[in-house]
């Protein structure tokens, strides 16, 4: 049984590149849910619109990955747009049914025969699609810790992810405390009393999908920079509801929440997987095989989402009196 | 990829079957190929691909394969169809190449062929009669299937308000517990009755009386809810996972039937009884609702609560019935569905779109909405086949959905003034 192997483990997973992606698309569900109450189940459209820009604009088309990230931006406005005009209007349940369904349809559609030209089917794209941002590493060697050992190319991913979490940090920060962020804070509170002050809460609501959306979209962007393969079936709703078991640890409302959450949700994750396996290795745990771990990590997380929203929906670092959710 | 086996009906189907028990040591991806008449295919290429791997074989003549593998990992298992004898292909054109988790040992491969043109390639061409009147008869039974998933999502949310994000996962809990039984040693007929029963109660009453209940107690609010449903959800898949397994399971009593030929359209029996109890069921549901005391009380509930409190309607009863009453139906659902396709962790997520989809379309907390949406919804799931892949279905479904809430929010049968 190696612990420092299992803490190096999950301390490198805690810090590392999947942590950033899931923290972008936990800072878009901030903005959606925590600040403004929209219930998007569909982050891991706006993460797949991304990651498949990349893949599909630099692999299957043959373009530059500066042209792709514009042009995922771009895309990811439209289905904010798309998703919204049809049920920002409506009750909230509305949108997550919405949302949720996109973000199939994407899926189902990526991973067709039909377009498997484009999209690769159910292969996804693979090749150098973030060679030109790799090109630019000015990191001379990998860093080889006594607990974690990163290559010279993640080091300099997690290194702009992080720079680009603390941009996007300080923007939230900015963004909610102004009257804007006073606005949506009231539209999640009550809707009725923002309209009859005579605020468009569509709009504002309309805005906040958006903004949701493109943090999203960044996450999958660095996705497919950071794995330089994209494939639909690592695009699937669970994606979505990880970010929000990682939103609620952390703390909705909270500008830090998604940070917060992120480090300490892939930490624990990783560590009991790793724990386990070592266990079941050791032979100290006979009644589990080591293909049991997968779904005991899921079991936790969804356990992990039902029990922080029922008994503890402020998070770890959040404030009850922030968040009153309800609608209706 | 929804329900394949009612698909594998329009297509004379298949093969099913596995190579010798006896195998060499080592790991390999192994399976036999035979055609949809019963006999081998022979020399058919297959390759395998894997992290920095490449490994292909050829069936021999008895149609058996074997691909040897340095170790357990996914691989890509695919098919070079020029090398498929002429008229031959396979029926689900997703198999041409899919990823395989190989762990250790042999790991036993399935492939389904069919005469002529695979399904994807003749739904673009094929515009007969036979084939329109068979994908209707699938849809019509596809949509009562829906019905009964898409009744209980609407009791339940037109008495709590409550957007169950975990009711697929009500089907996959009955196709569960009946098949518990089944293995028992319990013959389906038997076991069917029984693990509605218990469904009805054990995972609609429990659940509520666990679950819900104490969190109306505590003024929990819906949109808190509908993210524990989506944890629930997330845990229950994953139980059974953990417990049954990943591969999909069939109940013992009456897996391969062949289909009964009425004219053009070819169905199973199985299809016919099971279709005549759902309706009925559906029929008894409604009657339910317009005739009885509790069933009125239920159309109250859903109305308004509070007024409904006032005149001496025990609320919480009513709610209580409707958990009992919607696991019931969503068991049959289940049971329906595994034993016309399989039984697997994850079947009724797959279906919980679509229901939401038929839900949508007839108006959330509407039962009559309810039932003509996934009536329509089975239908054009169906008969979409006639336009696009058979693997978009689900997306041209889903497509409907968010053209009918740009158009008329509330559904077919809904109010306005429930949608604001």
């Amino acid at each position: 049984m190696d612990l420092s192997f299992v803490l190096g483990q999950s301390i490198t997973q805690a810090l590392g590149v999947t942590a950033i992606i899931y923290c972008l698309a936990a800072m878009g569900l901030n903005l959606q849910f925590g600040y403004t109450g929209l219930l998007n189940f569909g982050q891991v459209a706006f993460a797949a619109i991304g990651a498949y820009s990349v893949g599909v604009v630099v692999i299957s088309f043959g373009a530059s990955l500066w042209a792709a990230i514009p042009i995922g931006l771009l895309a990811s406005v439209a289905l904010a747009l798309v998703l919204g005009i049809p049920t920002l209007r409506l009750r909230a349940d509305y949108l997550a049914i919405v949302t949720i369904a996109a973000s199939e349809i994407i899926r189902l559609m990526v991973r067709s025969i039909a377009l498997r030209d484009t999209f690769g089917g159910a292969n996804g794209v693979n090749g150098k699609m973030g060679q030109a941002f790799h090109d630019l590493n000015p990191f001379p060697a990998e860093i080889d810790l006594p607990f974690f050992t990163w290559t010279r190319q993640d080091l300099w991913v997690v290194a702009v992810g992080w720079s680009l979490i603390a941009i996007f940090t300080l923007g939230t920060w900015l963004l909610v405390r102004s009257p804007w962020g006073r606005v949506v804070k009231s539209i999640r509170e009550d809707e009725n009393a923002v309209v009859s002050l005579g605020k468009n809460a569509y709009v504002y609501k309309m805005q906040a999908l958006i903004l949701g959306g493109l943090l999203g979209t960044v996450g999958g962007i660095v996705w497919a920079i950071a794995k330089q393969s994209v494939q639909p079936d690592n695009f699937v709703p669970d994606v979505t509801f990880f970010s929000y078991t990682i939103l609620l640890l952390g703390g909705a409302a909270r500008v830090f929440g998604p940070i917060a959450g992120a480090i300490i949700f892939w930490f624990l994750l990783v560590f009991v997987g790793e724990f386990l396996n070592q266990m079941i290795a050791a032979g100290w745990i006979t009644f589990l095989l080591p293909t049991d771990v997968g779904p005991i990590r899921f079991i936790l997380v969804g356990l992990g989402l039902m029990g922080l929203m029922i008994f503890r929906p402020q998070g770890i670092f959040g404030d009850k009196r922030e968040l009153a959710l309800d609608a209706r | 990829m929804l329900i394949g086996s009612l698909l594998a009906a329009i297509t004379a189907l298949l093969l099913l079957a596995f190579a010798p028990g006896a195998a060499a040591d080592g790991t390999a991806i192994v399976g036999t190929l035979k055609g949809p008449d019963g006999a081998p295919l022979a020399s058919v290429t297959l390759t395998v691909d894997g992290p920095g791997f490449t490994n292909s074989g050829v069936s021999g003549a008895d149609g058996l394969f074997r691909i040897e593998v340095p170790e357990g990992g996914t691989y890509q298992l695919s098919v070079d169809e020029t090398s498929l004898p002429a008229g031959i292909s396979l029926s689900k054109p997703a198999d041409q190449s899919r990823s395989i988790l190989v762990l250790m040992g042999d790991k036993k491969v399935l492939f389904s062929f069919v005469s002529g043109d695979s399904v994807a390639a003749s739904s673009t061409s094929s515009f007969t009669w036979a084939r329109i009147s068979q994908l209707l008869m699938d849809g019509l039974f596809f949509g009562i299937l829906i019905a009964l998933g898409a009744v209980g999502l609407n009791l339940i949310f037109g008495t709590t308000g409550l957007t169950n994000f975990s009711h697929g996962e009500l089907l996959t809990l009955g196709a569960f517990t009946a098949i518990v039984l089944n293995e028992l040693g319990l013959n389906l007929i038997i076991a069917a009755p029984i693990a509605i029963v218990i469904s009805a109660f054990m995972w609609g009453w429990g659940q509520n009386r666990i679950l819900w209940k104490p969190l109306r107690r505590r003024r929990t609010g819906l949109i808190a809810s509908m993210v524990v449903t989506i944890g629930l959800a997330i845990t229950i898949r994953y139980v059974l996972l953990l417990f049954f397994g990943g591969s999909p399971r069939s109940y013992q009593q009456f897996a391969g039937q062949p289909g009964l030929e009425f004219g053009p359209v070819s169905v199973t029996p199985k299809s016919i009884v099971f279709a005549i109890l759902a309706a009925i069921a559906i029929a008894a549901t409604v009657l339910w609702l317009q005739r009885s005391r509790i069933g009125k009380a239920t159309r109250a509930v859903s109305d308004n609560p509070a007024l409904a409190s006032a005149t001496g309607i025990d609320v919480e009863r009513v709610i209580s019935v409707v958990w009992i009453l919607g696991a019931g139906l969503a068991a049959f659902a289940g049971i329906y569905l595994g034993s016309t396709q399989d039984v697997t962790w994850n079947m009724g997520q797959r279906l919980l779109l679509v229901m939401f989809a038929a839900v949508t379309l007839g108006g959330l907390g509407t039962i009559y909405g309810a039932i003509a949406g996934a009536l329509v919804v089975g239908m054009f799931v169906q008969l979409s086949t006639l336009f696009i892949p058979t693997e978009m279905k689900t997306v041209g479904a889903l497509f409907l959905m968010i053209i009918i809430l740009l158009v008329r929010p509330q559904g077919i049968l809904g109010r306005r003034e429930r949608v604001g």
